[in-house]
């Protein structure tokens, strides 16, 4: 029993882990520059097809560095010659702009790898359950554990980056006084070129990474999109700490929510009670955790959202 | 700057034109070749594809639609239907909404088609038949013909049972009447864990394996019974790590696309030794997601699979559109249902939608995968099933699938009547002349 909880825990932290990837640039776009972009799922889509190509081409050791680069470029030129054009006329644009966009690079996908997965494969160094996790009777692919560490590294570098460097600095002070900051001499427009280009290659990381620990498809940007919003307005729009604790929080709730059989029915039970089973809430009491687990991120949302506007670490209302 | 400005507008219209191909690419209908020597002119019957063709579940269409077009082209070159008749493929995409697909139907009125082919969703089926049969009451001299090519759902062809409709392929009763045959078969089956998508079909498939596993092996025990809903499960590891603790060494599951690819590859990657019986592992996109973390542990249930037997008839077939379109001929349903249409029309002698139906009744055919009946009692086509399972290729197992480098290795066959369970449909004719 504590080993399925043991396990459960593990691959609740470790899709946790993966979302945290994905939501850690977006929350920094939007932390910046106050863009909700809509087409992050779909760099994260683009990560992973790269991260398919440049495997078979080189290797995924090869692809690992070279697709989060190539999304830095991509990141980088659509906030130049396209954000920043679109940005004069306010943040609808923006949303729109992007929104389009994530619709363009799904098209595009599918015009050149094809409307069906493709074979990503986890490299052969790393399939296999962990050895010693097994010893103490839980089986963990490797690769999960690797996901994990991939995901703390870039925890770390974005944080030390951010707060120990001079770079870290002109970013934070650029995204509180733009105008002052540019006025100190330095290039803000170009700071946030870098800043949406480190998003988007944050977001194609996670893609290599989480692209063949599940499937590469290009569905993947819209069923991966949707939790990642979850993700950052739990955590609170903006805030690095509260998405990482939203992540490994939604991570944990699916895996453990997916498994249990608890319903209204049985919870009734405990309590000496009974339903009978033509009452008309029977249906809705019948009901398990697991059927509805997917759901419950999205409880969450509304929860709290209802309760607490700002997010679990947010800092502005709404 | 104007050269930056220059570059940006460029690079916009590169990035609008490759979109715009795309779409132009989903809608494209390649020209059927029509090599007519015939001195009247061809009469042309027109089939209805309704099924997405756009959102996530495009792949499916698309690739369905591909294999109409080629079917018609087949099936008019043979002129199966009678000299002169050509098939034409009409394309309509229903988004996989049943809302949707009623607006459709709509326009294939209004364009003069009076048969129609959906498979994708046995929803959208259901909602197709209801809509059909109050418009064909209404309108008796504008009738329309439902040729369902492979949504499952038993009731189609039981108690919501009708005249318009045909079914192509076996339905869930039919394909788990032969899986739990091939158990009974298999005392190493002990636990068995049903997993499947929370909507009619998969609903269907656990209720109706309990059943059947408890009349042909009641010492089985039915260890778990997930139901997950459609399309949105991304990590499938807590489910596996919950089969492993409930010591499943058997899952049914009637769960395609990614939920599929995605279930097995999270029980490898997990090293959960369990035997996975499918309903849909062939169809397009989901070999490819499984490759080797499928071998010897993925069986299917299907009316059909490439190695069926070497040298079978319409191997050719395969391979040729293997060979045109990349990607693999699978839903043979596609042949079957134009097929028996076709001869439809040659003994009805017309293309009436009505006289078409009463002919439909009844024909028996040699298709691709041996000898076809559509049973006149409730409109299902019987034709034989087959247990294959997930093995590399070699010797007679000949055909790569999806270049992974395995294929489909037959297990067990079932001919037509142990494949057939009897049906409950009470069927409505409407008269033979309006």
């Amino acid at each position: 029993m504590l080993e399925a909880a043991l396990s459960q825990t593990l691959y609740g932290l470790s899709y946790g882990l993966l979302l945290f990837m994905l939501a850690s640039g977006l929350t920094l776009i939007f932390s910046m520059m106050g863009v909700l972009n809509f087409a992050h799922a779909s760099f994260y889509m683009l990560g992973a097809y790269f991260g398919y190509q440049f495997s078979v081409w080189m290797g995924f050791w090869p692809a690992l560095l070279i697709s989060p680069a190539l999304l830095f470029i991509i990141g980088a030129a659509v906030e130049r010659w396209g954000l920043r054009r679109v940005h004069q006329w306010g943040h609808v644009p923006e949303l729109l702009f992007t929104f389009g966009l994530s619709y363009i690079i799904v098209e595009l996908v599918q015009v050149i790898w094809g409307r069906t997965a493709v074979a990503y494969r986890v490299p052969a160094e790393l399939d296999g359950p962990v050895a010693w996790l097994q010893g103490l009777g839980i089986t963990f692919p490797q690769y999960r554990l690797f996901m994990m560490a991939v995901a703390v590294g870039m925890l770390a570098a974005l944080w030390l980056g951010l707060a120990r460097t001079r770079l870290g600095l002109v970013i934070q002070a650029a995204l509180a006084h733009p105008q002052q900051v540019e006025a100190l001499g330095h290039n803000v427009p170009r700071v946030f070129m870098l800043v949406f280009g480190t998003g988007a290659a944050l977001a194609g990381l996670a893609g290599v990474v989480g692209g063949n620990a599940f499937v590469t498809e290009p569905a993947m940007a819209g069923t991966v999109g949707a939790i990642v919003f979850v993700v950052i307005v739990v955590g609170g729009l903006g805030s690095l700490a509260g998405a990482f604790i939203a992540s490994v929080l939604i991570g944990l709730l699916e895996s453990f929510g997916k498994v249990s059989d608890l319903s209204g029915a049985r919870v009734l039970g405990w309590l000496g009670m009974s339903v009978a089973p033509d009452h008309a809430l029977q249906p809705l009491l019948a009901l398990s955790l697991s059927q509805v687990a997917p759901v419950l991120p999205y409880l969450l949302l509304v929860l709290v959202l209802i309760v607490r506007p700002k997010g679990l670490l947010g800092t502005r209302e709404g | 700057m104007n050269i930056h400005l220059a570059l940006g507008r460029l690079a916009f219209a590169a990035l609008t034109l490759l979109s715009a191909s795309a779409f132009a690419q989903t809608k494209a209908v390649p020209a059927a070749k029509a090599a007519t020597v015939t001195v009247a002119p061809p009469q042309v019957v027109k089939v209805a594809f309704v099924d997405p063709l756009s959102g996530p579940f495009a792949g499916t269409g698309s690739s369905l639609l591909r294999h109409f077009q080629m079917m018609a082209e087949l099936v008019s070159a043979q002129e199966l239907a009678g000299p002169g008749i050509r098939f034409e493929i009409v394309p309509f995409d229903n988004k996989a909404s049943p809302q949707e697909t009623l607006t459709v139907l709509r326009q294939i009125v209004d364009r003069g088609i009076r048969y129609v082919a959906q498979g994708n969703g046995s929803g959208v089926a259901l909602a197709l038949v209801d809509a059909i049969e109050k418009h064909n009451e209404r309108n008796p001299a504008q009738s329309i013909v439902f040729l369902n090519y492979a949504a499952v759902d038993p009731d189609l062809t039981n108690s919501k049972c009708s005249f318009w409709h045909f079914r192509f392929d076996a339905n869930t009763d039919m394909k788990m009447e032969a899986l739990t045959t091939y158990i009974q078969g298999r005392p190493e089956v002990k636990n068995v864990y049903l997993i499947n998508q929370n909507y009619s079909h998969g609903q269907q498939v656990s209720r109706v394996a309990k059943e059947m596993l408890a009349r042909k092996r009641p010492d089985i025990k039915v260890v778990g019974d997930d139901l997950h809903p459609l399309g949105q499960v991304r990590d499938f590891s807590p489910y596996i790590a919950k089969m492993r603790s409930a010591n499943a060494d058997t899952v049914i599951t009637g769960n395609w696309g990614p939920d599929l690819a995605l279930l097995v590859r999270a029980a490898r990657d997990a090293g959960l030794k369990a035997q996975f019986y499918t309903y849909y592992a062939g169809t397009s996109g989901t070999p490819t997601a499984m490759g080797a973390a499928g071998e010897d542990r993925v069986r299917m249930v299907s009316y059909w699979h490439p190695n069926i037997a070497p040298g079978y008839p319409y191997e050719q077939v395969y391979l040729d559109y293997k060979k045109r379109f990349n990607e693999e001929w699978f839903t043979v349903a596609s042949f079957t249902s134009l097929a028996v249409l076709a001869e439809g029309i040659k003994r009805a002698g017309s293309t009436d939608p009505l006289k078409v139906a009463y002919a439909m009744e009844g024909v028996k055919l040699n298709a691709p995968h041996g000898a076809i009946e559509m049973r006149a009692a409730d409109h299902q086509l019987l034709q034989p099933l087959w247990i294959s399972s997930w093995t590399r290729v070699g010797g007679p197992n000949r055909h790569d699938i999806e270049k992974t480098g395995f294929t489909w290795k037959t297990e067990a066959a079932y001919a037509t009547d142990a494949a057939s369970p009897p049906t409950t449909c009470q069927m409505k004719r409407p008269p033979r002349t309006p």
